[in-house]
C-alpha cells in the first residue's frame, strides 16, 4: 500500500493515524460584559474528551454515535479544521496536530496533510455551484502542486472522473446538472486528486437514497481495494457502518465507549450503550417484532452527568458509575469497552436478536 | 386478495384513493408527479409508503390532506374519507377536516411548531378549534395529551416553548398536536427521519400504540424500509410517481415481485448479514420531465425485455401482493381480473 511513506519518527506497528488523548473544548460562554454584570461563569463544551484510537493501514474504522456525540468533531480534528485543545494526532508517525506539532518537520507535516482528504455529508453544500466540475476536482492539485502543466492536469482530472464512474466530458458541467449520488462521486474524485492514503468520510451517504447509497458504498469499497486507501467512516447509521467498516468505535458524549472489530461489536456488544443502540436499529428481519425502546435521551453536553455519562440511562448503573469516569479497557470478548459493569463482570448475558 | 384493498374481513376502508393524479402545469407542458395512484387504508391499519426522493410519496400524502402547493393540483382521481369525497372541497371545509379528521406529522418537528408560543397555547388552540371546550378543559386535555405521548412532568412542561424541548420530545409534541382533534387518519411524512435511532424507536412505538388504542389509521411515508418493517401492516412501493408494488409488509420485504422492489431491498445494508457488495440499481430515478416510455423502470431493470419499453404494466396480482410488472403476468394469477 502506501509504501512511499514519510520517515516516521516512532512508527508503531502499522498504525497510519494515531490519536492520543485528544480533547477539544469549545468556549460557549456568554459575552464578557454579561459575565461581569450578571456574574455568569465561563462555559466550556467538551465536544471530544480524551479520545485515543489508532487506524491501521488499509482498514476502515467506523465511528458511530447519535447527534452531538462528537464524531464529526473528531473528523474535523483529524483533517486539521479544528486544533485539539489537548492531546496529539500523529499521521504516519509525524505529529500533525496537538502537543509537539510545532517541533515537527514542516515539510513532513505538509506531506502528511496532503495524504489526508475529507468527504463531507452534503454533496449539495460542499461543491461550489459556480465552478465547473473539472475545476472543482482540479482545485486541490492547483493548490498543492501549482506548477502542474495544464494538459497533465486535464488528463489527471479525466482519469479521476473515470475512477469514480463519471465521464471525462462531465468535467465541463456544473454541479446542479448532477444528482446527489453523482455529486458525491465528484466529492470523492476531488478527495482523491491529491493521491491521499487516508480519507475521512463524514456521513458520506446520509443525504442519499438507499439505492444511490449502495452505489457509493460499493464504489468506496472498490477504490479502497484498488488504491489501498484507509478510511475513517463516520455515520449514525449502524447498518452502513456494519457494511463498510473493519473495526468500529462507538461514541457517547465526546468519548469512545466501545472499540472492537466489527464482527465482535455487532455479535457481542459489551457496553450497555452499544447494546441499546443495536437493539434500537429497525431491521427488515424483525418484521412485527417489537424492539426494546430505550428510555431517556442524550444529556446536555454542557452539563454532562458526573461519572459515566451514560449512567442516567443505564440499567446497570451503580454508585461507582455515578462517581468515576470509566476508561477504555480490554474486555473479555476481544475489544475494548469503557464500562465499570464490563470490568467488574456485572454484565448480563445479552439475548441475541434476529440471529445476530 | 390483500392487494390494493385492505385485509379480507376488515371493515369498510376509512380512506379510499382512486386513480389519483397530481400535476404541475409549467411553461413546457404539464408535469405529472403522481400518476394513477390507488389504495385504501382500513381503520386501525398502518399503510407504509416507501420510495426514493422524487417518487411522489410525499405529494400523495399532501394531496390527501389538501396541502399541495400551487401551481400543483389534483388533476384527476378521487379521495374519499369515511365515504365522503374530500378532494376538491373548498379551503374553508378542508380546514375543518384537517386536524379534526386527518392529523399530520411531518419530518422536522421544529418547523411544525410556532417558536413564539408555548406548546400549551398551541395545543389548547388546536383543541378548541376542533372540539367545543372551555379554555380550562382544553388545558386539562392538553396535559392529558402530553402524558399520552410520553412527555414527563407534562403539567409543568406545558408552559415551555418549543426550543426548550429536545428533538424527540418536540416530535412527541407534534404527535400530540396531530391527535388533539381525535382524527381518524394520521398522515406521518418521514416522522422519524430527523431523529436519532434510539429516539426513533420510541416514536415508532408511540405511533403503533396510538393506532392500536384509538383505531386510528396511519399513512406512514418514509424512505426507511426498517421503519416500515416494524410499523406497517401493508406497504406500497412507489417509483416515478406510480405504485409499482403493494401488499402485506412481510411479503413485499421477503418476497418482492417487482424488480425495483427487489433492488431496493438488496441495496439496504443490514446489521445481521455479511455481504461483500450491496445490490446496486444502476442509474437514477427519472425526473418527471423525462419519464421513459412503457414501464418507467425499464432502463434500469436487469430483466427488461422489449415489451417493457413499449407497454406500461398495470398493477396485477403476484402471489400475495400486486406488482406492476410484465414478469408477474405469466405467474399464476388468482383470476382476479384487472379491474382498473
Amino acid at each position: 500500500m502506501s509504501a512511499s511513506s514519510t520517515p516516521g519518527a516512532q512508527r508503531t506497528d502499522s498504525a497510519l493515524l494515531q490519536l492520543s488523548d485528544v480533547t477539544r473544548t469549545f468556549d460557549v460562554s456568554p459575552p464578557w460584559l454579561n459575565r461581569v454584570l450578571e456574574r455568569k461563569p465561563r462555559v466550556l463544551l467538551h465536544a471530544v474528551s480524551g479520545v485515543s484510537v489508532e487506524i491501521r493501514r488499509g482498514e476502515t474504522l467506523g465511528l458511530v454515535g447519535e447527534s452531538g456525540c462528537g464524531k464529526s468533531t473528531v473528523a474535523r480534528l483529524i483533517v486539521g479544521l479544528y486544533a485539539p485543545t489537548r492531546g496529539t494526532i500523529r499521521f504516519d508517525g509525524v505529529v500533525v496536530a496537538g502537543t509537539g506539532a510545532e517541533s515537527a518537520d514542516p515539510a513532513a507535516r505538509k506531506r502528511a496533510r496532503r495524504s489526508m482528504q475529507m468527504i463531507f455529508q452534503d454533496p449539495y453544500a460542499s461543491l461550489n455551484p459556480r465552478w465547473r466540475v473539472a475545476d472543482i476536482v482540479a482545485e486541490p492539485i492547483r493548490v498543492l502542486a501549482p506548477d502542474t502543466p495544464g494538459d497533465a492536469l486535464a488528463a489527471r482530472v479525466a482519469a479521476l472522473l473515470g475512477q469514480v464512474g463519471l465521464a471525462a466530458a462531465d468535467g465541463q458541467k456544473y454541479p446542479h446538472q448532477f444528482s446527489g449520488g453523482q455529486r458525491q462521486r465528484i466529492s470523492i474524485a476531488r478527495a482523491l486528486s491529491t493521491e491521499p492514503a487516508f480519507l475521512v468520510c463524514d456521513e458520506p451517504t446520509s443525504a442519499l437514497d438507499v439505492s444511490v447509497q449502495a452505489q457509493v458504498l460499493n464504489l468506496m469499497r472498490d477504490l479502497q481495494r484498488r488504491m489501498g486507501l484507509t478510511y475513517l467512516f463516520i455515520s449514525h447509521n449502524l447498518a452502513v457502518v456494519h457494511h463498510i467498516a473493519d473495526r468500529v468505535g462507538v461514541m457517547y458524549l465526546g468519548r469512545i465507549v466501545e472499540l472492537a472489530p466489527k464482527a465482535r461489536l455487532f455479535a457481542d456488544p459489551q457496553h450497555p450503550y452499544t447494546r441499546m443502540l443495536l437493539d434500537a436499529v429497525p431491521d427488515l428481519e424483525m418484521s412485527g417484532v417489537a424492539r426494546t425502546a430505550v428510555a431517556g435521551e442524550v444529556p446536555n453536553p454542557l452539563d454532562p452527568p458526573p461519572g459515566c455519562a451514560f449512567h442516567p440511562r443505564c440499567p446497570l448503573a451503580n454508585d461507582r458509575c455515578r462517581r468515576e469516569i470509566p476508561q477504555l479497557r480490554p474486555d473479555p470478548a476481544g475489544g475494548e469497552a469503557a464500562c465499570h459493569a464490563v470490568e467488574e463482570g456485572r454484565l448480563p448475558v445479552r439475548v441475541a436478536i434476529a440471529g445476530a | 386478495m390483500s392487494g390494493v384493498r385492505g385485509p379480507a374481513g376488515s371493515p369498510a376502508p376509512l380512506l379510499a384513493v382512486e386513480r389519483l393524479r397530481v400535476e404541475f402545469p409549467t411553461r413546457h407542458g404539464t408535469l405529472i408527479a403522481v400518476h394513477d395512484v390507488s389504495f385504501d387504508i382500513a381503520p386501525g391499519e398502518v399503510l407504509g409508503v416507501v420510495g426514493e426522493s422524487g417518487a411522489g410519496k410525499s405529494l400523495t400524502g399532501a394531496a390527501i390532506i389538501g396541502l399541495i402547493d400551487p401551481p400543483g393540483r389534483i388533476g384527476a382521481g378521487s379521495i374519499h374519507l369515511g365515504g365522503r369525497r374530500i378532494d376538491g372541497l373548498p379551503e374553508s371545509e378542508m380546514r375543518r377536516i384537517r386536524g379534526r379528521q386527518i392529523g399530520a406529522v411531518f419530518q422536522d418537528p421544529l418547523t411544525s411548531l410556532n417558536p413564539l408560543y408555548t406548546i400549551g397555547r398551541q395545543l389548547t388552540e388546536t383543541i378548541r378549534t376542533h372540539l367545543p371546550m372551555s379554555e380550562a378543559d382544553a388545558r386539562r386535555r392538553a396535559v392529558e395529551l402530553l402524558e399520552e405521548v410520553g412527555i414527563p412532568a407534562a403539567a409543568r412542561r406545558i408552559d415551555h416553548y418549543p426550543h426548550q424541548f429536545s428533538g424527540g420530545m418536540r416530535q412527541r409534541v407534534v404527535i400530540a398536536l396531530a391527535i388533539a382533534g381525535q382524527p381518524r387518519l394520521i398522515i406521518a411524512d418521514e416522522p422519524t427521519t430527523a431523529l436519532d435511532v434510539s429516539i426513533q424507536a420510541q416514536i415508532i412505538q408511540l405511533l403503533k400504540r396510538l393506532c392500536r388504542d384509538h383505531g386510528t389509521a396511519v399513512m406512514l411515508v418514509t424512505h426507511d424500509m426498517g421503519v416500515i418493517a416494524e410499523t406497517a401492516d401493508r406497504v406500497a412501493v412507489m417509483y416515478a410517481g406510480r405504485i409499482v408494488e403493494i401488499g402485506p409488509v412481510a411479503d413485499v420485504i421477503h418476497r418482492p415481485r417487482h424488480p425495483y422492489t427487489v433492488g431496493l431491498m438488496g441495496s439496504i445494508p443490514s446489521i445481521v448479514d455479511d455481504r461483500e457488495r450491496l445490490m446496486q440499481i444502476d442509474g437514477v430515478m427519472p425526473r418527471p420531465t423525462a419519464i421513459p416510455s412503457g414501464c418507467a423502470f425499464h432502463p434500469r431493470c436487469p430483466q427488461a425485455f422489449d415489451r417493457c419499453a413499449r407497454e406500461r404494466p398495470e398493477l396485477m396480482p403476484a402471489g400475495s401482493t400486486r406488482a406492476a410488472c410484465w414478469l408477474v403476468e405469466s405467474a399464476p394469477a388468482t383470476a382476479e381480473a384487472e379491474s382498473l
